[in-house]
């Protein structure tokens, strides 16, 4: 390494470890930042060497990484941004902190996923989904898988691990014309209970028409390929046709399509499935995400919700029991409230519904038009009090989730 | 009315549908069952023939491809232009909002729009993308508009539509008049669920719907909460 690299990388972690240790943060960004700005190569001097896997989409992002992480842990030391800080200041902090580590995961927010691989020169890119998400500042779902394809066309040696089951995503992976060579891919079956970003063809404008599981153009040869890992029951179809239980402590069905990607990543590194299981089931929670904390009595259960298609994934993954919404619209959330009307809340039904955040009156009128009758409380811990002990989930979108971490003593 | 019901049509949701859009017809169709009217609610998909005897038509936002695809997909089949010479109402959003005009701008190229209002639109310098806060055209009579805009096209009315409303916060059309309308023929750049915030929007096109001079009240204790913390929200930004 560089000696610039060098100094860039021992003052990264001292600004890391200054800022955790003054209380302002997991350092999981600053320490990235500061190093960077000596050394403007720097995230590609620390990729040097390591053999890396970069994990994309718009939802499960952060869980993915962790238990793929988890599985190619089997192998060694691996370096992973497990914060969530996913741009190139979070991945740069991540390295350095991690020091030399043969293996490298590393959770990429969509947009970067370009600049990403150019700096780090990834083996493996797993790309899970795309769905709307803050449309006020990010790039329509189109124009999304557009500037992956265009990026994944100039990369054809990086093995692809992509969602069959997303239209868009399996478009992105396929070159633009036959004269490309086409991509190394490993396709995975993970379901998709979104469907309202992928009525209409990328490539030619007709119908996709969906039965069951498949999914097809009517109007070009664009079509659902056919997956080599796929979920099924309550365990996972690996290539050869063996079947292993996944036995996790992470909820919902969804989760177990995080689980099967996991494999399907690790196995690109020669991590076999039998051995990589057990290491899955160690994952409790994932920055907050899933975790259960106990308070007056209430067993809480924390939930991150973020666009429509992760609200139905966690209406899915909730028990039938009192559940309290939060909703902000800060700059991480994006300021525009649109999508509350994309997700239908009538799975809650029947519960004792509570809302609160900076938007809880969104929340409100939405809930109003939908027939959900509900509670308004001001502070979470109105909320604890005014259900019965028990559990309480708690779904929220990402400031409402770190307040209410906050709050819960930033829970892991 | 053309039938028992108030027949409410949703024209294609799977091209014009980018946030939220579904909004409009949920809230219009709450508000007319809260009066006890029957309703009955279609999603036209793009592939499908528009029924021409509907109440209520509803044009939500889109990206730049589905907006030239759904624009000549109405323009060849033909039933909006027929609804709307027959009085129905229509309701355009964004991009929903920007068809109804003469011309549009999409992927670089003039696009030609449905030619139900007279306005044309063009490329702004930058994206509008924020809060939206205009007083609407007294003729009207509903109080002022809130919501939220994200567009890239700047919008220039001809003297056969009204604007909507003189902007007091954010971009519409052009910095100073948001939205147009004409007889029953209305589009705003308050994007996505835009009468989430403007109940009496709502109700006005209810009205015009069902010919009513009056209708019942509503407890609107939250939309009117909502309101108001946009307002405070706005004031405190100026």
């Amino acid at each position: 390494m560089p000696l610039r690299a060098k100094v860039a990388t021992s003052v990264s972690r001292t600004a890391a470890a200054l800022s955790r240790a003054a209380g302002r943060g997991d350092g999981s960004v600053i320490g990235g930042w500061i190093g960077l700005k000596i050394d403007p190569d720097l995230l590609a001097h620390l990729a040097n060497g390591r053999a890396i896997a970069l994990v994309s989409g718009t939802n499960g992002k952060t869980t993915t990484t962790r238990l793929t992480t988890a599985a190619v842990g089997v192998l060694g030391p691996v370096a992973t941004n497990s914060f969530g800080a996913n741009m190139p200041t979070g991945h740069t902090s991540a390295l350095a902190k991690a020091g030399d580590t043969p293996y490298a995961v590393l959770e990429v927010d969509e947009h970067y996923l370009p600049q990403v691989i150019d700096a780090t020169n990834p083996r493996v890119v797993a790309l899970l989904n795309l769905s709307r998400d803050q449309l006020d500042r990010a790039k329509e779902v189109a124009m999304m898988a557009q500037l992956w394809r265009s990026t994944l066309v100039q990369h054809p040696d990086i093995r692809i691990v992509a969602n069959a089951d997303d239209p868009m995503v399996v478009w992105a992976v396929t070159p633009p014309s036959a004269r490309e060579r086409p991509p190394l891919v490993t396709w995975f079956s993970a379901g998709q209970r979104w469907h309202d970003d992928s009525w209409v063809c990328p490539e030619c404008g007709s119908s996709i028409e969906r039965s069951g599981e498949q999914w097809w153009c009517v109007g070009c040869p664009l079509r659902r390929p056919q997956p080599h890992w796929l979920v099924e029951d309550d365990g996972v179809l690996d290539p050869t046709g063996a079947w292993h239980k996944i036995s996790l402590q992470l909820p919902g069905r969804v989760n177990l399509g995080n689980a099967a990607t996991a494999l399907a990543v690790a196995a690109q590194f020669g991590v076999r499935p039998v051995d990589a299981v057990s290491r899955l089931g160690s994952v409790t929670s994932v920055a907050g995400r899933y975790a259960q904390v106990v308070r007056d009595g209430r067993n809480i259960r924390l939930l991150l919700a973020k666009n429509p298609a992760s609200w139905l994934e966690a209406f899915d993954m909730a028990d039938d029991a009192p559940t309290l919404l939060s909703i902000n619209a800060r700059d991480p959330d994006g300021a525009d409230t649109s999508w509350l009307y994309d997700v239908d809340f009538a799975p809650l039904r029947g519960r004792q519904v509570l809302i609160t955040g900076d938007r809880a009156y969104d929340l409100a009128v939405r809930l109003e038009i939908n027939q959900v009758p509900f509670q308004h409380v001001r502070r979470f811990l109105d909320a604890v009090t005014a259900v019965p002990p028990g559990r309480l989930e708690v779904i929220a979108n990402y400031t409402a989730f770190q307040d209410i971490r906050a709050e819960l003593d930033r829970v892991n | 009315m053309s039938t028992e019901s108030l027949r409410i049509v949703w024209i294609y949701p799977d091209l014009l549908s980018t946030y939220g859009d579904r909004g409009n017809l949920l809230i219009l169709a709450h508000r007319a069952r809260m009066r006890g009217m029957p309703v009955e609610t279609l999603e036209v998909r793009s592939d499908q023939r528009l029924p021409t005897t509907a109440d209520i038509y509803l044009v939500g936002g889109g990206e730049d491809g589905p907006q030239a695809l759904g624009a000549q997909r109405l323009m060849a089949d033909g039933g909006l232009h027929r609804a709307a010479a027959q009085g129905s109402v229509v309701f355009g959003v964004c991009a929903g909002y920007q068809l109804l005009g003469r011309s549009f701008f999409a992927k670089g190229t003039q696009c030609a729009g449905l030619d139900l209002l007279d306005l044309h639109s063009d490329r702004g310098a930058s994206r509008a993308v924020g809060e939206l806060a205009g007083d609407v055209d007294p003729r009207l009579a509903v109080p002022a508009l809130t919501g939220f805009e994200n567009h890239g096209g700047r919008t220039h009315l001809g003297p056969e539509v009204s604007p909507l409303a003189r902007v007091t916060t954010g971009v519409g059309n052009d910095g100073v008049t948001e939205g147009a309308w004409r007889g029953k023929l209305l589009g705003t750049y308050s994007h996505g669920p835009a009468l989430a915030r403007n109940p009496a929007l709502a109700d006005l096109l209810l009205r015009w719907a069902t010919g009513a001079g009056q209708l019942p009240p509503l407890d609107d204790s939250w939309p009117e909460k909502l309101r108001a913390e946009r307002r405070a929200a706005v004031a405190a930004r100026q």
